[in-house]
């Protein structure tokens, strides 16, 4: 935490007016969004777009001879040139549209893991994963006889990297982590942790959903073999997201899901696919969504991310200087890299008492254990609040959070 | 902040702070689990039948301050009922929060409970102040646990 406030040159009044959302008042107050965690807001460019999709050019994509579908097509596959460009993946075929990062989990668990993890393998998970990023592994492994190793963390809520090297082995298969929690907001080293893994000649899956709409990825920097992450936490619309994989890879994995789109021939006696991206994407997708999810990048450039992840940065600073001024307030998750989450609790109040209190005064927030039961078990708490903020929050807000917190303990005292 | 003050009622800040009948009972003859995986309250009752009726009932866990506060109300409510009464108030109870009767102007035997009506105008709250009644319905009806997601 800085002593000195810098204010960057970011301009958050001119970005606010591009989400109309924000402008309503909740409860007679004015809205604080801070749930940005859960699902970010979308702005005009997104919505403009989405409702352009959907009165001129919406259609089936693929396969299609008439004029409206071959505008669809091309609309959804600009889409994914954007994204392709927006992580720096090599190749648009290796950008796999997803409804979410659960799907994005999901694919790989099924098709990967399956085909390429079996009796005695182990997966790498951490302690910090989201619910998401475990479950999936979990089925896998028990149907497979695989075995789930956990990268333990210490009190500040960051993964011992000295354990996950212990971990690594020749029996281990694939290391699935957040690159940010989104229960304690902490960032992981995993630029570092993909190059120890490759070192074993592991892969690594990256659960980027935390990650993307804080600060600019590169998938080739990194060095991942898989990153996935959600539309609907990077300002565009729910039922969009993204898995990136290797070629190498995604080339070997059978397909997860089957049906139309994702062919090249059929006959009863054998079906040929499709290569990918469309291996992957059986059936109808969400177009509009897909197309949603375009724009949103197109936005995010727009406005100068990495200034916007600067702010948002100081903003967090902020807020956690604020609410740790504040006795009976604890901080969980301390970590000296993060980003975007302030997750909380009040001595003697339950977090779903402060979430309600919180509404109250028109401010947004989450009280639960955030799908990630082994964090709330780590730190022996049911549940916390959690703030989550996006680059259009205000240090206005803040302050706002910070007086409705003291109002809880008033109220509770 | 009217609506604020009619839930977090002074009664219920103080059965939050000083929950009653909040211990396990060695001797209980039922007892169920209640669960509300959304926000990770969790709590067990303890029910002590005596023939037909609630010799004693009390309950142990962990929740929010608006679940905990009728679970305490719950036990000093239905002790010394019989199983029948406490059903009738289980059911009057459920219908008051979730808004089919009007504990003002229908009959009930809900007392002090009607507190709880506030409830009404917070929906995500609901299942809160529902879940010590529902585990106890559960307790009397022999069933081993009750999830209100």
């Amino acid at each position: 935490m800085t002593a000195v406030k810098k204010m960057s040159s970011f301009d958050v009044n001119k970005v606010r007016a591009d989400f109309p959302v924000l402008a309503q008042t909740v409860n007679g107050k004015p809205l604080v969004y801070l749930d940005n965690a859960a699902s970010s807001q979308v702005s005009n460019l997104v919505i403009e777009r989405g409702a352009k999709y959907l009165a001129e050019e919406h259609s089936n994509i693929h396969r299609g001879v008439h004029y409206l579908s071959q505008h669809a097509t091309s609309a959804y596959e600009a889409a994914r040139e954007k994204v392709k460009r927006f992580i720096n993946a090599p190749s648009a075929k290796e950008c796999i549209f997803v409804r979410g990062t659960t799907e994005g989990v999901n694919l790989v668990a099924y098709s990967y893991g399956r085909k390429f993890i079996g009796e005695g393998d182990e997966i790498i998970l951490s302690q910090m994963e989201h619910h998401a990023n475990i479950i999936p592994w979990q089925v896998l492994a028990e149907e497979k006889g695989a075995k789930i190793r956990v990268i333990p963390m210490n009190e500040r809520g960051e993964l011992i990297i000295d354990e996950y090297e212990n971990l690594l082995n020749e029996r281990t298969k694939i290391v699935a982590v957040s690159h940010v929690s989104n229960s304690l907001g902490t960032i992981n080293p995993v630029k570092e942790m993909i190059a120890t893994a490759h070192k074993f000649g592991v892969p690594v899956f990256v659960d980027g959903a935390q990650a993307v709409p804080h600060f600019p990825v590169d998938v080739q920097d990194l060095d991942a073999d898989f990153y996935t992450f959600s539309g609907h936490k990077m300002f565009a619309p729910t039922g969009s997201g993204v898995l990136f994989g290797k070629k190498e890879f995604l080339n070997k994995m059978p397909p997860y899901q089957t049906g139309g789109g994702m062919i090249r021939t059929v006959s009863f006696e054998k079906t040929t696919y499709a290569p990918i991206p469309e291996k992957f994407e059986a059936g109808t997708p969400a177009i509009a969504a897909g197309i949603g999810l375009g724009a949103a990048v197109d936005y995010l450039n727009s406005i100068d991310f990495e200034a916007a992840a600067k702010y948002e940065h100081e903003l967090v600073e902020y807020a956690t200087e604020r609410l740790s001024a504040i006795e009976g307030v604890k901080i969980i998750g301390t970590a000296r890299e993060k980003a975007s989450v302030l997750s909380f609790t009040i001595e003697n109040v339950h977090p779903h008492d402060i979430g309600t209190i919180l509404d109250q005064q028109g401010i947004a927030v989450r009280a639960g254990h955030h799908c990630a039961q082994p964090v709330m078990q780590f730190f022996d708490v049911p549940a916390t609040a959690r703030a989550s903020f996006a680059f259009y929050n205000t240090h206005e807000e803040v302050d706002k959070l910070a007086d409705a917190v003291q109002k809880v303990i008033e109220v509770f005292a | 902040m009217s609506e604020l003050n009619d839930l977090y009622q002074e009664v219920i800040l103080e059965h939050n702070k000083n929950p009653r009948n909040f211990r396990e009972i060695e001797t209980a003859t039922r007892t169920a689990d209640g669960n509300n995986p959304l926000c990770g309250d969790a709590l067990r009752v303890y029910v002590e039948m005596d023939g037909e009726t609630v010799k004693d009932v009390a309950f142990k866990g962990s929740g929010c301050a608006i679940s905990k506060a009728s679970a305490s109300m719950m036990t000093q409510t239905v002790k010394g009922k019989t199983r029948a009464e406490a059903e009738t108030i289980f059911d009057e109870f459920h219908k008051m929060v979730t808004g089919e009767l009007d504990a003002e102007t229908d009959e009930n035997s809900l007392g002090k409970l009607k507190i709880f009506a506030g409830v009404l105008e917070f929906p995500a709250r609901v299942k809160c102040a529902s879940l010590s009644w529902h585990t106890l319905h559960a307790a009397l009806n022999e069933e081993a646990e009750v999830s209100t997601e």
